[in-house]
């Protein structure tokens, strides 16, 4: 039959986790489509048509998919479920949040966040903050997945699917948009960027964050934090990295006073690079880092500044 | 259903490997070691039973109901739930490992029986990371859903939501009854008191089975092997930040 990819996008601009989705999509079933739903997202659905191996984009554009609200992307999803075998998303806080509505409708377990496919019905994931990886079997029946897409590399631009209108569902009406909040930021996105550079509670405060930011800009990095630093309110909750945060995985991961607990190791330790700013030698941050540095973050961050402007960075 | 002091609150509580354990994988690769590893109420769950207390104690909510599904000992789950402010609990038995769809369906058949009108759950059991349960229970009730939740408001015959999404926050309104998942920030849960913990063990606390809600709980999933991840190799200690950048460069890492 066919894998169908749900596509990460904001109406605008097609998200790279799809591309990604797509790779590991071609290795349970071929061809692969992929759904865009959204409003005025036709842009989306010809950036999706580029993505090499994709043979057909089915595009919903409409008020309904604007938001994709869970119990409306549900009946979308379903309304062509029967023609694929495989129906992936990227387990991103939009794929999480409506594809186990449709593995329940479908009365399928839905595995989730895989790091690897073993084979078409045979899947690698992380349990227990990724302390332990199951290998699992999909029974018979359609497979729901939602993909961790740190693990899978982007298909290649250079395709050039068909793209087809499909029609709308009836408003589940369960559900309304009301408002958001989202965080602006001119630097690059925490799961796509190349050098991620994080705080954690020895920052102490929002205003000190700024030290990092700093940093951040010379390196072209993305900002994230733990738990503890999100909790405090130095920064927002879409900062936090960790195993109910984001997964990152860079080339660089610098985190700078944090302590290393296995929850916040759990979205980062996959990092190519991992260095560490933490003052007490002992942390069990140290243990993972490729380069520690044990020093007070107030010192060692200005410091870090200087010499990367004298490097011309 | 709606107005003040008579919305009825399900809860389901797992009980999960404590956050503190990291927990070590069988050499045979059959599973994870669970021999004499402290177990605790998974902590999402304990965000959702407060959130209910909290709404109970502001006269919102007339009854909690905790539901457990496992082995016998999550009926000490349930008996946390209740120290905390919840009123009654139901465990449902079972043996062995139970996939997310299959609690789904158990708490699908209970929420038809009890009639609630919010269920909480959380956001992700920290055991199998699933992050799936109150979605799909949603969808087998034909509910409406607000996962992530940051920060809830409750009106006559509606609940808004602001979730935590990857961009920010996002606010949505649910039509009554809904399910709610729980995220970090939601609240931070109360210790039970000692004569809570006291008080929670007159509290009524049912036992059922799958079969009782005409489930079959076999595991549709097949669990292959189950083993470490990769390992880091061994780092280094560096001694100044100007050193720490010239490894960085010659790590090809900046
Ligand atoms: C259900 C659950 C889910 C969780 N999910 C996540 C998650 O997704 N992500 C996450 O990160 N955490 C998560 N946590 C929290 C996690 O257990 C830790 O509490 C958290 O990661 C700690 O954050 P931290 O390292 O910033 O703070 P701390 O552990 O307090 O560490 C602060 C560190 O800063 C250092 N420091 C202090 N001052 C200085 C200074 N001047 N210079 C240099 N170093 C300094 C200290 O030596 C210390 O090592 C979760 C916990 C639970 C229970
Ligand atoms: N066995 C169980 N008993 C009670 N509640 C459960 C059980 N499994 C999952 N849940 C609920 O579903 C949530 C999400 O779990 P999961 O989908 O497994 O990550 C948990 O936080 C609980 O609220």
């Amino acid at each position: 039959m066919a894998a169908l990819v749900i596509a990460e996008h904001n109406n605008q601009t097609l998200n790279e986790q799809t591309a990604k989705t797509v790779t590991a999509a071609a290795l349970v079933s071929t061809p692969v489509h992929v759904l865009v739903a959204g409003e005025n997202c036709k842009a989306v659905a010809e950036a999706a048509a580029k993505i090499a191996g994709v043979e057909k984009v089915l595009l919903a554009d409409n008020a309904l998919y604007a938001r994709m609200l869970a119990e409306n992307m549900e009946t979308l999803i379903l309304s062509v479920a029967e023609k694929y075998d495989a129906i992936l998303a990227p387990a991103s806080t939009s794929g999480k949040n409506y594809l186990p509505r449709v593995a329940a409708k479908l009365d399928v377990p839905q595995i989730s966040e895989i790091l690897k496919v073993v084979s078409a019905d045979t899947f690698e994931r992380p349990i227990y903050a990724g302390n332990a990886i199951q290998t699992v079997q999909s029974p018979a029946g359609k497979k729901i997945i939602t993909v961790r897409t740190t693990g899978f590399k982007a298909a290649a631009e250079g395709g050039s699917a068909v793209i087809e209108n499909l029609a709308a569902t009836a408003d589940a009406g369960l559900s309304k948009f009301d408002s958001e909040a989202l965080s602006k930021s001119e630097r690059p996105e925490l799961t796509s960027a190349k050098i991620v550079i994080s705080g954690g509670r020895g920052l102490g405060s929002a205003e000190n964050f700024k030290l990092i930011d700093k940093i951040a800009d010379r390196l072209h990095a993305a900002v994230g934090a733990s738990r503890a630093a999100v909790d405090a309110g130095y920064v927002p909750n879409d900062y936090q990295v960790g195993q109910t945060g984001k997964i990152v995985a860079p080339n660089l991961y610098l985190a700078v006073g944090i302590s290393g607990a296995i929850q916040h190791l759990a979205g980062m330790k996959d990092s190519k690079v991992i260095a560490a700013i933490n003052k007490d030698e002992e942390s069990p941050i140290f243990q993972v880092a490729d380069f520690g540095l044990a020093a007070d973050l107030f010192q060692a961050l200005p410091e870090l500044d200087q010499e990367l402007a004298k490097r011309g960075y | 259903m709606g107005s003040d002091n008579s919305m009825k609150v399900l809860v389901p509580v797992k009980r999960v490997v404590d956050f503190n354990v990291k927990v070590r994988v069988k050499s045979d690769q059959s599973g994870i070691d669970l021999a004499n590893v402290k177990m605790s109420m998974n902590p999402f769950d304990e965000i959702a039973v407060e959130e209910a207390v909290r709404l109970k104690e502001k006269g919102k909510v007339k009854e909690i109901v905790a539901i457990s599904i496992g082995p016998a000992q999550a009926a000490e789950t349930i008996r946390t739930a209740l120290a905390m402010g919840a009123d009654r609990g139901i465990l449902v038995k079972t043996d062995g490992e139970v996939e997310p769809l299959v609690v789904a369906k158990i708490l699908k058949a209970i929420c038809e029986a009890e009639k609630p009108d919010l269920v909480f759950t959380g956001k992700q059991a920290i055991d199998d990371d699933s992050n799936q349960t109150g979605q799909m229970l949603a969808a087998l009730l034909g509910w409406g859903q607000g996962t992530f939740a940051h920060s809830l408001e409750l009106t006559d015959a509606s609940a808004k939501v602001a979730r935590e999404i990857d961009g920010g926050l996002q606010t949505v309104e649910l039509k009554l009854p809904a399910v709610v998942t729980t995220d970090l920030r939601l609240n931070e849960p109360r210790y039970a008191s000692l004569p809570n913990i006291m008080k929670a063990k007159k509290k009524p606390l049912e036992e059922k089975t799958p079969a009782d809600y005409g489930v079959d709980a076999t595991p549709r999933l097949k669990v292959l092997k189950v083993s470490e991840p990769p390992k880091r190799g061994p780092g280094i200690k560096v001694k100044s930040v100007s050193e720490l950048l010239d490894k960085l460069k010659e790590a090809g890492a900046i």
